[in-house]
C-alpha cells in the first residue's frame, strides 16, 4: 500500500466562507478559503462546483482575480434551492468545492488587438477575472471596452468597481439598463445598442460575451454586424452541469459537453445550434 | 449650401442622401435647444415634429397611472426621436424629456409628409432610413419584454 490514493473527482474539498457581500437584492459574493492547503490556480472563465451540505451542488463561475492568492471568490444569484442556500451562507460556514473546471476566456489569444467585453446581468461575474487579467497586462492590448447591461439601476452588479473602472483613461465603460425611473441619468436600452457607440477597430477585435443566452445571441449578432469576425467572438454557455468532468452528459450541448468543452465557447462553432430548440 | 442644410445633412440619419433632396428637408427644419428636464413632446400631443439629436440625451418615458414615469429608452447623439409623425393619427405615443442639455434639429412633420407625397424619391429615401430604426427598436423591445435578466433566465 505504498502508493498515494488518487483523489476522487467527485469528492469536494471543504472551504470556509469568509467575507460575504450582498451585491444586489438577489446577488451575493462570497470569499471561500480552503480549510487545508492552498486553492488550485484557476483561469478566467472557469467554474467550480459548490456543494452546500444537505442541499446540493451547483456550478458557479469564479468571479475573483486569478492573480490574487488566497481563496476563491464566487458571485451567486439566488434562483434555486442550491444557489439560494449559497446566497444565505454566513461567514464561518463550510461548503464543499470541486474544481476549477472548464475552458477559459481567450485572454492570451486576444493579445495585441482590441478587446470588447459585453456583460449582461450576472454575466459580469464570470467576465470579471478576464477583465482583471487584461487590466493587469493593459499594455499588451489595444483599446479595451466594457459594455454592461442589466435590468434596472438597482440591479447593477459591482457598481463601485464599474465606477472605478470608468474613471480609467485606458478603459471605456458603458452601462445601460432595460428600464429606469426618471431619476436615472444614465442610458436606458438593451446592451447590444452600446456596441455602435464603443470605440474599437473590429478587425482583430476579440469579443467576450457573458449573460443570459438570448442576450448573448443578440450581442454576438450585433458584434458580427459591427465587423467582428465570428471566430473572434466567445460566449460563456450555461447548461445543467452535474459531474463537471464530461461523464454524465447532463450538460450536453450538440456534440459538446459544456462542462469540459465550455463554458467558454467560440461563437462560430456553436452559432448554428444556439437556435435549435431541441438543444 | 445654407448653414441649416449643412447641419441637417451632416446628421447620421441622412447619411448618403441625394444632394438634391437636401433643400427639401432643410426647408422643413429648425434648430432646438432643450434644457435638462424640458420636454420635447408629451404622449397624446399631435406628432407634428420629430427630432434629430445632435448633442445630449433624451429619455423616452411612459407615465403609468398613479406611478412615477418609467424610462424605456434613452436616445443620444445621432439618433432620431419620434416616428409617430409617419403613421395616422400622428400623435406622440410617449413623453420625450431632455436628460441633459440637448441640441436637436426639429423637422416639421406636416411639411415633410407633404413633400414626401409630392416627391416619391424623397418619401422612399425617408422610409429607407426610418424602417431599419423601427425594425431595430422592435427587436430591442422584444428583448426588453423577455426580461432576460429576470429570475428564470440565469
Amino acid at each position: 500500500m505504498g502508493a498515494a490514493a488518487v483523489a476522487d473527482p467527485f469528492v469536494p474539498l471543504p472551504y470556509r466562507v469568509g467575507r460575504v457581500r450582498r451585491e444586489t437584492r438577489d446577488i451575493t459574493t462570497l470569499e471561500l478559503t480552503p480549510v487545508a492547503g492552498d486553492r488550485p490556480d484557476f483561469q478566467p472563465g472557469q467554474f467550480n462546483m459548490l456543494y452546500v451540505f444537505g442541499v446540493g451542488e451547483v456550478a458557479i463561475s469564479v468571479s475573483g482575480d486569478p492573480a490574487v492568492d488566497g481563496g476563491y471568490i464566487h458571485t451567486v444569484r439566488d434562483v434555486g434551492a442550491v444557489s439560494g442556500a449559497i446566497a444565505k451562507l454566513h461567514a464561518g460556514a463550510t461548503v464543499g468545492v470541486r474544481g476549477p473546471y472548464g475552458t477559459p476566456w481567450p485572454v492570451e489569444a486576444a493579445d495585441g488587438g482590441d478587446v470588447v467585453f459585453v456583460a449582461g446581468g450576472l454575466g459580469l461575474a464570470p467576465l470579471r477575472p478576464a477583465i482583471y487579467h487584461v487590466l493587469r497586462r493593459r499594455d499588451r492590448y489595444g483599446r479595451v471596452v466594457l459594455l454592461y447591461g442589466t435590468r434596472s439601476p438597482a440591479d447593477i452588479l459591482f457598481r463601485q468597481e464599474l465606477e472605478r473602472w470608468r474613471r480609467r483613461l485606458d478603459l471605456e465603460v458603458l452601462v445601460t439598463v432595460d428600464r429606469a425611473d426618471a431619476g436615472w441619468r444614465g442610458d436606458v436600452g438593451v446592451v447590444p445598442r452600446l456596441i455602435g457607440r464603443a470605440g474599437f477597430d473590429p478587425h482583430g477585435t476579440v469579443g467576450m460575451v457573458c449573460g443570459p443566452e438570448v442576450m448573448m445571441r443578440f450581442t454576438a449578432t450585433a458584434l458580427h454586424d459591427a465587423g467582428v469576425a465570428n471566430d473572434h467572438i466567445y460566449v460563456s454557455m450555461e447548461r445543467n452541469m452535474k459531474c463537471a468532468i464530461g461523464l454524465c452528459g447532463h450538460c450536453q450541448f450538440g456534440p459538446d459537453f459544456v462542462c469540459k468543452d465550455g463554458p467558454v465557447m467560440r461563437y462560430d462553432r456553436i452559432a448554428d445550434i444556439l437556435t435549435v430548440r431541441e438543444i | 449650401m445654407e448653414g441649416l442644410e449643412r447641419i441637417v445633412l451632416a446628421h447620421p440619419f441622412f447619411a448618403g442622401l441625394e444632394a438634391e433632396l437636401g433643400p427639401l428637408i432643410s426647408g422643413c427644419a429648425r434648430n432646438h435647444r432643450f434644457d435638462p428636464g424640458q420636454y420635447l413632446a408629451h404622449e397624446g400631443d399631435p406628432a407634428d415634429e420629430f427630432f434629430l439629436i445632435r448633442h445630449g440625451k433624451v429619455a423616452l418615458e411612459i407615465l403609468p397611472p398613479g406611478q412615477q414615469p418609467i424610462v424605456f429608452s434613452t436616445e443620444g447623439e445621432g439618433a432620431i426621436v419620434g416616428t409617430s409623425w409617419l403613421v395616422p393619427p400622428y400623435r406622440w405615443r410617449f413623453d420625450a424629456r431632455a436628460v441633459e442639455l440637448t441640441r436637436a434639429i426639429g423637422i416639421d412633420a406636416r411639411c415633410l409628409r407633404d413633400k414626401c407625397e409630392a416627391d416619391p424619391r424623397l418619401g422612399y429615401a425617408m422610409m429607407k432610413r426610418i424602417a431599419p430604426i423601427l425594425a431595430r427598436r422592435l427587436t430591442e423591445t422584444r428583448m426588453q419584454i423577455l426580461d432576460v435578466y429576470g429570475k428564470r433566465a440565469k
